[in-house]
């Protein structure tokens, strides 16, 4: 009943690696948008302004409330509509750093909110500014308890990209259904697909882990 | 704020102008009032201790003088300047951010658990105000730091992080820390309190030796009764928002005249 053809895993894993790459770009350009939106959205959270706060936190919500595919669709298919022409590409790393911007901006919100308030009132006393507060001594405590959060969607962001291929950007899927279309086999490459998924995102989340807690001791915060 | 503001002056002028002046204060959360029109004048030099039952509004006043609490009524005035409120076009309004840094940098604080920053070494805590602040150079800073880390006996835990020193160790640093923004005013908020017994002594002793060394006006909150009597020129006792009965240790502590202060010592005393 398998009928696994080697020479067929042969001839197609070239063009499902050169794929990957373009999965990995996609999950990397798409996170780095994320990780500095994320952020954005986190601060603004975070002002005295109660309008701002509460433009942003209904539009946090309103992403992560709503499907991301219907907002790749979305920004590709009616942004033109609005002058937005974007190509699958650009399209494609502002849905997905957008959705996940959402989500990592709870992310930060978590990390902020763990500092103690002790730790804002020494800075006041030794009169930083709220910005000099923020970089120096605020944000650099609140990325460790962070970083978890942040490895989660790093791997979640790159196992979302497969939803980029209904635009028509070239990545692993994508490769994987022109391949099966045109040969009429979809074992080998989807089996292929799952692979390399698992060859990337296990030592990832192993990396990361060794990161956090290599972090941790840097920065003096466990002994 | 429809408080009648010409009752305050702009500035404080004329000899004997209070290092810090607390002019009818009051400070509510909700419904409950936790300083009531506190009148209190502190000179330059000198060392004041605020004693007190718990929730009678005493740490209340030293998070309002470093700004750490608004004020709901009244005027705080530091060194002559108006500290909560600032001029403008001759009248007294409420101080901007900027008024508030200008004049809070005559202010330090050490805090009850110490409150160091836990990412940097003792070193680096005390030098990121000087650097970040008074913008003065690294080796100026360091400098500077290491003289304070010295005066309170830590200058060998200098590249140590706040995790790997004991409470009283923060909290000597805590101090240097504070010291190294060269304050006019130090602050120190129960800084014994969540130290164990001890350890106590070392951290005293630093503040001890700041009383002989500086000429810095200092306020303290401490339920340590006979460190109070030791170090203080002047000790007031609060309740319920406002100064019982204030004197000389020996006035106060030996010979109290209202009923509540010889309650609480009696109190405090059995405790001990």
């Amino acid at each position: 009943m398998l009928d696994w053809k080697l020479d067929f895993t042969w001839e197609i894993l070239p063009r499902l690696l050169a794929a990957a790459g373009n999965t990995m770009l996609a999950a990397g350009g798409g996170y780095v948008v994320a990780v500095v939106l994320g952020l954005v959205f986190a601060l603004a959270q975070r002002t005295p302004s109660r309008l701002l706060t509460f433009v942003v936190r209904e539009l946090v919500e309103f992403i992560r409330s709503t499907p991301l595919l219907l907002q790749i669709f979305f920004i590709y298919y009616v942004g033109p509509q609005f002058g937005l022409r974007l190509s699958p590409w650009s399209a494609g790393l502002i849905a997905i750093g957008l959705h996940y911007a959402a989500y990592l901006s709870e992310v930060y919100r978590g990390g902020i909110e763990s500092v103690p308030k002790g730790q804002w009132e020494a800075a006041r006393a030794i009169n930083l500014s709220t910005a000099k507060t923020y970089r120096r001594i605020i944000i650099p405590q609140a990325l460790p308890p962070a970083l978890a959060g942040m490895g989660n969607y790093l791997v979640g962001i790159f196992k979302d990209t497969p939803m980029l291929s209904v635009i028509g950007v070239a990545e692993l899927m994508h490769a994987a259904n022109s391949i099966g279309a045109e040969n009429f086999r979809y074992l080998e490459p989807y089996t292929i697909v799952g692979l390399i998924f698992l060859a990337i995102s296990l030592p990832t989340a192993w990396l990361l882990r060794r990161f956090e807690t290599a972090l941790r001791r840097n920065m003096g915060l466990t002994r | 704020m429809t408080h009648d503001m010409s009752q305050y002056p702009l500035k404080l002028e004329g000899d004997n102008v209070p290092m810090v002046r607390f002019q009818n204060v009051t400070k509510k959360y909700g419904n409950l009032t936790v300083l009531d029109g506190l009148n209190l004048d502190v000179t330059e030099g000198e060392m004041v201790t605020i004693i007190g039952p718990s929730g009678s509004g005493k740490t209340t006043v030293l998070r309002m003088l470093m700004t750490l609490e608004t004020i709901d009524s009244g005027v705080i005035y530091v060194d002559g300047e108006p500290l909560t409120h600032m001029e403008k076009n001759g009248r007294l309004v409420r101080a901007n951010a900027a008024h508030l840094r200008k004049i809070r940098s005559k202010i330090g604080m050490c805090f009850q658990h110490f409150n160091l920053f836990p990412h940097m070494t003792a070193l680096g805590n005390c030098i990121e105000g000087p650097m970040q602040v008074l913008g003065l150079s690294r080796k100026e800073a360091e400098e500077r730091a290491l003289e304070l880390l010295d005066l309170v006996g830590m200058a060998d835990k200098r590249d140590q992080h706040p995790s790997r020193l004991s409470g009283g160790q923060q909290q000597r640093v805590a101090i240097a820390r504070a010291l190294a923004m060269r304050p006019k005013v130090m602050l120190f908020d129960e800084v014994t309190s969540a130290l164990d017994p001890e350890v106590i002594s070392e951290v005293t002793s630093v503040i001890r030796g700041l009383v002989d060394q500086h000429n810095l006006t200092m306020l303290m909150v401490t339920h340590q009764i006979g460190f109070a009597r030791e170090i203080s020129d002047r000790i007031c006792f609060f309740y319920s928002g406002q100064i019982e009965e204030q004197g000389s240790p020996e006035m106060l502590l030996d010979n109290p005249q209202k009923e509540r202060t010889q309650q609480f010592l009696s109190a405090v005393l059995e405790a001990n």
